[in-house]
């Protein structure tokens, strides 16, 4: 084969404008959420948005060196990774450093890494590598629920270093198992029952809603009267969705911290916890709804400069989008993710090699969780769990890592006609 | 299209992925619709708006004296505030005519609040006028970015008790670091009670959040107050000192160097704390804190060293009292032991003079005449009975006595920077002479209160509580209570337990009665009261001896046990134990008759060389 001087060629555009369009307003805004003062250049080295203009050209490195190299090491070095970041995931745990409670650091001089951004990557690939070497027309409980250990084993990794965040992240990934047949409708309407019902229980007393379970069931059981194992499952259904239902509140009142209680209680009631978590929650929708529809323009920002918002770089990011940019600066960033979402689908769905299409779906997956958590906290739908929005928040190890994700399968989608 | 695979069968349900993508932007975008367009709760009724956070600085809490007088209050003042980032246009020199000062140094304050942060307030010029306040009041709408804090200070009724109080300051960069209650430009308390009681005294901050339009008019309350925190006062501290008594100390004490410690034998409580020179509490408050501090500081007098706590003596003859109460326990001694002095206490090298006294001389008599050779005697047969294995053992136990005492430690309750003082240890004096190089002689100078033994006057006024108690204490402390005077606080209400019988105090209490009835503390005599007492001249390497002087009354019924130490003075008995009844005298009867004996001590200067 001929080196590869061209490493664009057929390297998806869309894609590419997407990534630096996002990742450039991802660093405007930070300078506009932090500088102090005008005199200050966006290049100051000693300032986030100074570093950030580094972790961006850093990643631009990255980048190319992916689309340089032959697209087949992915899926040959793909378990050599995981197991890699398997390892890195354990050393955190013991020689790692503590930053906001979380030990999921290994510091060198002034910067940080986190391997669980990385860990998200390679567990990506693994799944992939997984999945397409799956032959049979059916797939046997072995078989489906391997997926599932990989990304567990991961995931508990990260839930050790007390990373709630992360840890659901990897949960996002069941998107993915979804298209691929690993999980069934069945399945996920289940899930998204359960969470409805979660979040029932935590609004309204859970002898309410097992009150009215009941009296769905007993109305459901006089028209089935007749047949006999529908009436045995719904009332195996019944007990079983009662004892979650139970459970859930006991875990609620028993086993999570009080400020996650209290993280969780604001949304349903702002007034739950004014002057800590409720605060920092009506901050960020003052912030977010002081731009208005036009907002205040870029640098204009009052709120999130008075340091009223907190990690207003990094978690709360979309506070300056939405205080400087107002209603349609927020349109347009949901509308440039949405894209590309949607863009990595269509390409997905493009490829012959399963592979390629399983990591799509990964990256896919793994955006969508953090554009809805990252987002949804700031307009206070979502309780608030500390994730960064992907390309925009400053950091440099979440950008390194969704820019591994993104030209990876940029260049696994680039050489589609070879992969199979 | 290769459909051979499995999973390939599900390629529809990339309709249902997509779907989800686009609901949860629909929703996002409903809900930012809602608040940014929709909703007015979410605007500051203006955009040029800005909020304003106003800290409430709840008053700090009082300090009483034992019978609910005020001693330390709070008086207000005013602190000027900037927010750099809000300051424009203004009207530079109108500024600085108001204030009285430079223009150069509104600039460079400008810029260091700038530096400390743009957007928070910082403290521009501390504790400005009244005067100054009104005028600022009237024109602060032409000051964008300036703003007015209320903030308190701290004033004293008298200016007595300053190392007792200790002071207030800013908390340091390390306070702020270490603990999130405190920013900058907070108050703290640094020494004394106001350290002691830093969280009691304090209260909680408040906050309140204010709207202010561009024109640096407030207008209101931001969401009306939902946000705001309620200060909470600070608690007042009950202390335990009498403010006449203190008062009176500090008076007998001016122009000499040394303390004065007066505690109520039955509860501990410290009646009087002195340490000379002292200085005015109200010169640590403020502005002026920093200055005076580093002024007090230099003094070559050290003004700020509490020695009532902290300095360290050989107690010298007042521990005859311990030696001799060890060696009743011990059973060495008894009221029918007698020992011969002829002026001096002769050892083999050593020689231990002592004074012209009636001879021989038992336990009361020994007391009475200070006799070094009763005491030096005394203290061998302590340690050189048979029974004990070695030395080490022999000096272990007497030292485990002493210990007893509170000697050797410190007392820990509520009382600032003690020093714990010292006792030799065995293993001192192995390292210094061998495991078999020292015997009863070696050191016979801790007989006579001389050596390797350190005691600070705290610990003298326990001893002296200890005999009144016929053997017990209870630890000394200065506060009684917290938020109300009857709080007693129950930490310092557990008697502590010499290792001597009751038995043996009654001798000693008895034979301190005969010190001041006509021993060497006779000079001392208060008529109407009975007063026990044991004078002390601290030998001094470095000048003249120090006078010390132990006391309680009435003997029968102990209202108030004393140390006086009076530095580079002389004779126990002619300036400690004067000023020690003419306490007891104010502490008994509330007025002192004995003008003359009085006014010998005011007089007195120790301070300034003598021609
Ligand atoms: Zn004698």
């Amino acid at each position: 084969m001929k080196p590869q001087l061209n490493i664009f060629k057929n390297i998806d555009k869309t894609v590419l404008f997407l990534f630096l369009a996002l990742v450039l307003m991802g660093w405007f805004n930070i300078y506009a959420a932090e500088v102090t003062d005008d005199r200050h250049s966006i290049f100051d080295l000693n300032q986030n948005y100074g570093k950030q203009f580094v972790f961006i050209l850093t990643s631009l490195v990255i980048a190319t060196t992916i689309l340089m190299l032959d697209a087949k090491v992915f899926p040959t070095f793909s378990w050599i990774l995981y197991g890699f970041f398997l390892v890195m995931l354990v050393g955190v745990l013991f020689f790692g450093t503590e930053i906001n409670a979380t030990k999921a650091w290994f510091r060198f001089g002034s910067f940080a890494i986190q391997p669980s951004e990385f860990a998200k990557y390679a567990t990506a690939l693994a799944l992939a590598s997984y999945i397409s070497q799956v032959k049979s027309r059916t797939i046997d409980f072995p078989t489906r629920i391997k997926p599932f250990i990989i990304l567990g084993v991961p995931a508990f990794l990260v839930f050790l270093q007390k990373d709630m965040g992360t840890t659901l992240v990897f949960a996002s990934l069941s998107l993915m198992l979804f298209r691929e047949g690993y999980i069934g409708f069945r399945l996920l309407i289940t899930g998204f029952l359960a969470i409805a019902l979660f979040v029932l229980t935590l609004i309204i007393n859970e002898f309410i809603i097992i009150g009215a379970m009941a009296a769905i069931t007993f109305f459901t059981a006089f028209i089935i009267r007749k047949k006999k194992t529908e009436l045995v499952q719904l009332v195996a259904l019944f007990v079983l969705l009662s004892g979650y239902v139970y459970s859930v509140d006991y875990a609620y009142e028993n086993l999570l911290e009080p400020h996650q209680k209290l993280r969780i209680e604001v949304l349903i009631d702002e007034n739950a916890d004014l002057r800590g978590a409720g605060y920092n929650l009506h901050q960020s929708k003052i912030a977010i709804g002081s731009g208005g529809f036009w907002g205040k323009g870029y640098m204009q920002g009052t709120q999130t400069k008075f340091n009223f918002v907190p990690e207003q770089a990094t978690d709360f990011i979309f506070c300056t989008v939405g205080e400087e940019w107002g209603f349609l600066g927020s349109i347009v960033v949901i509308a440039l993710f949405l894209w590309l979402l949607i863009r990595l689908v269509i390409l997905a769905e493009r490829q012959r090699s399963v592979f390629t299409r399983v990591f799509g779906y990964c990256v896919a997956s793994l955006m969508f969780f953090h554009f809805t958590v990252n987002i949804g906290m700031t307009i206070g739908l979502v309780p608030v769990i500390g994730i960064p929005l992907p390309f925009l928040s400053y950091g440099g190890s979440s950008l390194w890592g969704f820019t591994l994700m993104i030209f990876t399968f940029l260049k696994l989608d680039s050489k589609r006609l070879e992969m199979l | 299209m290769h459909l051979n695979r499995p999973s390939d069968f599900h390629s529809s349900r990339k309709v249902v992925i997509i779907g989800f993508f686009l609901i949860t932007g629909l929703i996002f975008l409903v809900q930012l619709f809602h608040i940014q367009v929709v909703d007015p709760a979410y605007k500051l009724s203006a955009s040029s708006n800005v909020l304003r956070h106003l800290t409430d600085y709840p008053a700090r809490g009082l300090i009483y004296d034992r019978n609910g007088e005020l001693l330390v209050y709070n008086e207000a003042r005013y602190d000027l505030m900037v927010i750099p980032q809000q300051v424009r246009d203004i009207d530079t020199t109108a500024f600085c005519d108001l204030l009285n000062i430079d223009p150069a140094v509104f600039e460079s304050r400008l810029l260091q609040a700038r530096r400390h942060s743009p957007f928070r307030a910082s403290v521009f010029e501390r504790q400005i006028s009244k005067n100054t306040f009104a005028a600022f009041q009237e024109k602060l709408f032409r000051f964008p970015g300036f703003f007015v804090q209320p903030r308190t200070l701290r004033e004293y009724t008298y200016p007595i008790a300053a190392h007792t109080f200790g002071y207030v300051g800013e908390a340091g960069p390390s306070v702020i670091s270490n603990d999130p209650y405190y920013r900058p430009g907070d108050y703290i308390g640094i020494s004394g009670i106001e350290k002691a009681y830093e969280e009691e005294l304090r209260g909680k901050k408040g906050v309140r959040i204010r709207m202010v339009d561009a024109l640096n008019r407030d207008i209101g309350p931001y969401q009306q107050g939902r946000f705001d925190t309620i200060a909470t006062a600070g608690k007042d501290i009950y202390t335990t000192l009498d403010a006449e008594l203190q008062i009176y100390g500090e008076t007998l004490m001016q122009n000499k160097r040394g303390s004065i410690v007066a505690i109520e034998p039955s509860t501990g409580e410290i009646l009087a704390l002195v340490s000379s020179p002292s200085y005015e509490p109200g010169l640590l408050v403020g502005r002026v804190r920093t200055r005076n501090y580093r002024m007090l500081q230099n003094d070559t007098l050290k003004p700020l060293f509490n020695r009532a706590l902290m300095a360290q003596y050989p107690p010298g003859s007042v521990f005859k009292v311990v030696n001799t109460l060890v060696a009743l326990q011990e059973g060495v001694v008894d009221l029918s032991t007698r020992y011969s002095c002829s002026g001096a206490y002769y050892a083999g090298p050593i020689t231990i003079r002592c004074r012209d006294h009636p001879n021989p001389v038992d336990v009361f008599s020994s007391i009475k005449h200070s006799c070094n050779s009763f005491s030096s005697v005394a203290f061998r047969n302590i340690l050189d009975r048979p029974h004990f294995e070695n030395m080490q053992e022999a000096f272990n136990t007497w030292r485990r006595h002493v210990g007893s005492f509170g000697f050797g430690s410190i007392f820990g309750s509520d009382l600032p920077y003690e020093l714990s003082g010292l006792v030799a240890t065995s293993d001192y004096y192995d390292r210094l002479y061998g495991t078999r190089g020292w015997r009863s002689l070696t050191i016979i100078s801790l007989g006579i209160g001389q050596g390797e033994i350190g005691t600070t006057p705290i610990q003298l006024a326990n001893l002296s509580a200890t005999v009144a108690n016929r053997g017990i204490y209870y630890t000394p402390h200065v506060v009684k209570g917290i938020g109300d005077p009857d709080s007693s606080i129950d930490l310092n209400r557990l008697p502590n337990v010499t290792t001597i019988d009751a038995e043996h105090f009654n001798v000693m209490a008895e034979a301190m009665h005969r010190v001041v009835s006509d021993g060497t503390g006779r000079f001392s005599l208060i008529p109407g009261i009975e007063m026990a007492g044991k004078t002390g001249t601290v030998q001094n390497p470095h000048g003249e001896n120090h006078s010390v002087f132990i006391a309680f009354a009435p003997v029968d019924n102990p209202q108030i046990a004393i140390s006086v130490v009076v530095e580079n003075a002389g004779y126990g008995s002619t300036w400690a134990a004067p000023i020690a009844s003419l306490m007891i005298e104010k502490y008994l009867n509330r007025e002192v008759n004995r003008t003359w004996f009085e006014q010998r001590i005011l007089d007195a200067n120790f301070l300034t060389p003598q021609p």
